[in-house]
């Protein structure tokens, strides 16, 4: 009941807020809404491998990078009327988001099912730096590919289109971004009820369980790091969108490491978790990072009290322990 | 008819030789009981039975096909149904989940991402089922973790008993079940095998008496004898070795 309550506040806040926003004649507050959205979106996609899978990935800015680098490069393409190859096929670039954004999903969700079958034959600690040592080599990988931009990234003059919206006002970018993260949440919560999620959910308990049942923990786990990684890049593309650049700083360990802290502020393994994680992150951002340039000192000290005495996160707190998502 | 065997198993581990060349058979509608004291090799037959751990010499027959190269969720996928010495189940998921678990073994694959697994009528029935005839039925909402010690061995037995198996391997089932709880499980598992054969590992020396079919000694990774309770019991090297009486 109150899980149910929690949820639909966090929802009626979302839909609300740009037109407090635009009430308020304060503009700004909308981008930086878009902002957290986008951020809530890529912990979203790393709550399914990291909350119910018990995969702790310190590699998803791969994904989050490479939806990203899709955005940039399809686009940066689209601008300068130059085809991306034109042999043995010609493919040019696009300013389509819905096309930018099923290239970024089937970009992360393969570079999530390799980098998934070679780090899941390792658990625990090994896991853990395996995805490290993977979102480092493309992070250097894009430092040196020169043909988009090296070091200094892909910048796009005018935000890429979606058919019916002008996504150059901020509001209806916001809203599109809103519809993708709630979209991603009912499919996250179709998934979390269905049979895989009961499969998945028991894989990180009891993996001899599942298999003494007959079912392989592997492959399930390896299923669950392949559809987080996709949601992950999704946002990766989004977030390149929103900055209208893309950089390798999407692909570094520190974005890695915010992503998750994302999920743990917020909740792990609960739905709106990873939403209120990057709401509560953003919003700390602005008003403490305006007061001080170390504001990380007071995230740090958040973070260890959630991690020390909540241990289901900020939602947790707010909505009391036990089941429901 | 033989619906499970073991031939010749060899397991070493460094200097330790847990399995030392063992032969076993479980035949239809039998209960197998195999003893042995502590360290005796026990856990490391059921491993190789089941698939965990491969034999570095020797086969493992079950239905009739050799399933020595096969993996632990192949093998269950053929019929054979396990239960652990320490409950490995799903602590935070509900007692019913652990149930679906099963039955979504038993039908074979989880890969569904969109239903609800408990809007799945004939998931629930098979699961609510087998809870119903381990009498955790009143228990199907509770948290696994919150279970008793008695009710979590139940609830193992359930989990087996969802996936419809042509054959059991139990692990001590009788363990910590206090003395009520066995003769409970006792009379449970005396029905059981007209379903599906079972081989069991047990402690209880009056769950294994009442039971057996047939008992097989294990000590020091070989099978001593095999034979009826009776001739078990008459086996003066049995009594030496392990009943610790002195012929």
């Amino acid at each position: 009941m109150r899980w149910g309550l929690v949820n639909a506040v966090m929802l009626i806040g979302l839909v609300a807020f740009p037109f407090w926003a635009l009430a308020a004649d304060e503009p700004f507050m909308i981008t930086l809404a878009t902002r957290a959205v986008i951020l809530a979106l890529a912990a979203v996609g790393l709550n399914i491998a990291l909350g119910w899978g018990g995969l702790v990935s310190l590699g998803h800015a791969a994904f989050f990078g490479i939806g990203g680098y899709a955005m940039g490069i399809l686009a940066s393409h689209a601008q300068g009327y130059t085809p991306l190859m034109e042999w043995p096929f010609l493919i040019e670039g696009t300013k389509s988001m819905p096309v930018i954004w099923l290239v970024a999903v089937l970009a992360s969700a393969l570079a999530a099912l390799g980098i998934g079958m070679l780090s899941l034959r390792t658990t625990g600690v090994y896991f853990i730096m395996i995805t490290l040592a993977f979102g480092q080599m493309l992070y250097y990988f894009a430092i040196s590919w020169t043909a988009y931009g090296g070091e200094d990234g892909v910048s796009i003059y005018v935000r890429n289109g979606f058919p019916g919206l002008n996504t150059l006002v901020p509001v209806e970018f916001y809203g599109l971004c809103l519809g993708v993260l709630l979209g991603v949440l009912a499919l996250n919560a179709a998934v979390i009820h269905s049979p895989f999620g009961l499969a998945l959910n028991a894989a990180r308990q009891s993996p001899d369980r599942v298999r003494t049942v007959g079912l392989d923990p592997r492959r399930l786990q390896l299923a669950a790091f392949v559809l987080s990684g996709a949601i992950t890049g999704l946002a990766g593309a989004l977030f390149a969108d929103l900055n209208r650049f893309v950089s390798p700083s999407m692909l570094s360990w520190q974005m890695s490491g915010e992503i998750m802290i994302f999920v743990i502020l917020g909740g792990t393994a609960r739905l709106f978790g990873p939403v209120v994680g990057a709401v509560v992150f953003v919003a700390l951002e602005h008003s403490l990072g305006g007061l001080s340039e170390y504001w990380h000192v007071f995230l740090g000290a958040l973070l260890l009290l959630i991690v020390l005495f909540a241990r289901g996160g900020l939602i947790g707190l707010v909505a009391g322990r036990g089941g429901g998502s | 008819m033989t619906v499970l065997a073991a031939h010749g198993l060899v397991k070493s581990f460094g200097a330790l030789r847990a399995s030392d060349g063992v032969s076993l058979d479980l035949r239809a509608g039998e209960i197998h009981a195999v003893i042995g004291p502590n360290g005796a090799g026990k856990s490391t037959l059921i491993a190789q039975l089941c698939g965990s751990l491969i034999p570095d010499s020797g086969t493992v027959e079950a239905f009739g096909a050799d399933v020595t190269a096969l993996s632990v969720p192949a093998r269950a996928r053929l019929g054979l149904a396990r239960t652990f010495q320490i409950s490995a189940l799903a602590m935070e998921d509900t007692v019913l989940a652990n149930a679906l678990l099963g039955a979504l073994g038993a039908r074979g694959s989880a890969w569904r991402f969109f239903r609800p697994v408990m809007r799945d009528k004939a998931l629930r029935e098979t699961a609510e089922d087998a809870l119903e005839r381990v009498g955790l039925a009143d228990a199907a909402t509770t948290r696994t973790a919150d279970l008793s010690h008695g009710q979590r061995r139940q609830l193992e037995v359930a989990i087996a008993l969802t996936m419809a198996p042509k054959a059991f391997v139990m692990d001590e089932p009788m363990a910590g079940l206090g003395a009520e709880g066995s003769k409970t499980l006792t009379a449970f598992l005396d029905g059981l095998r007209a379903e599906a054969p079972i081989l069991l590992v047990e402690h209880d020396m009056d769950a294994v008496f009442a039971l057996a079919d047939r008992i097989s000694v294990l000590v020091a990774g070989r099978i001593i004898a095999t034979g009826t309770t009776a001739e078990i019991r008459a086996n003066t090297d049995v009594r030496r070795a392990y009943l610790g009486e002195d012929a």
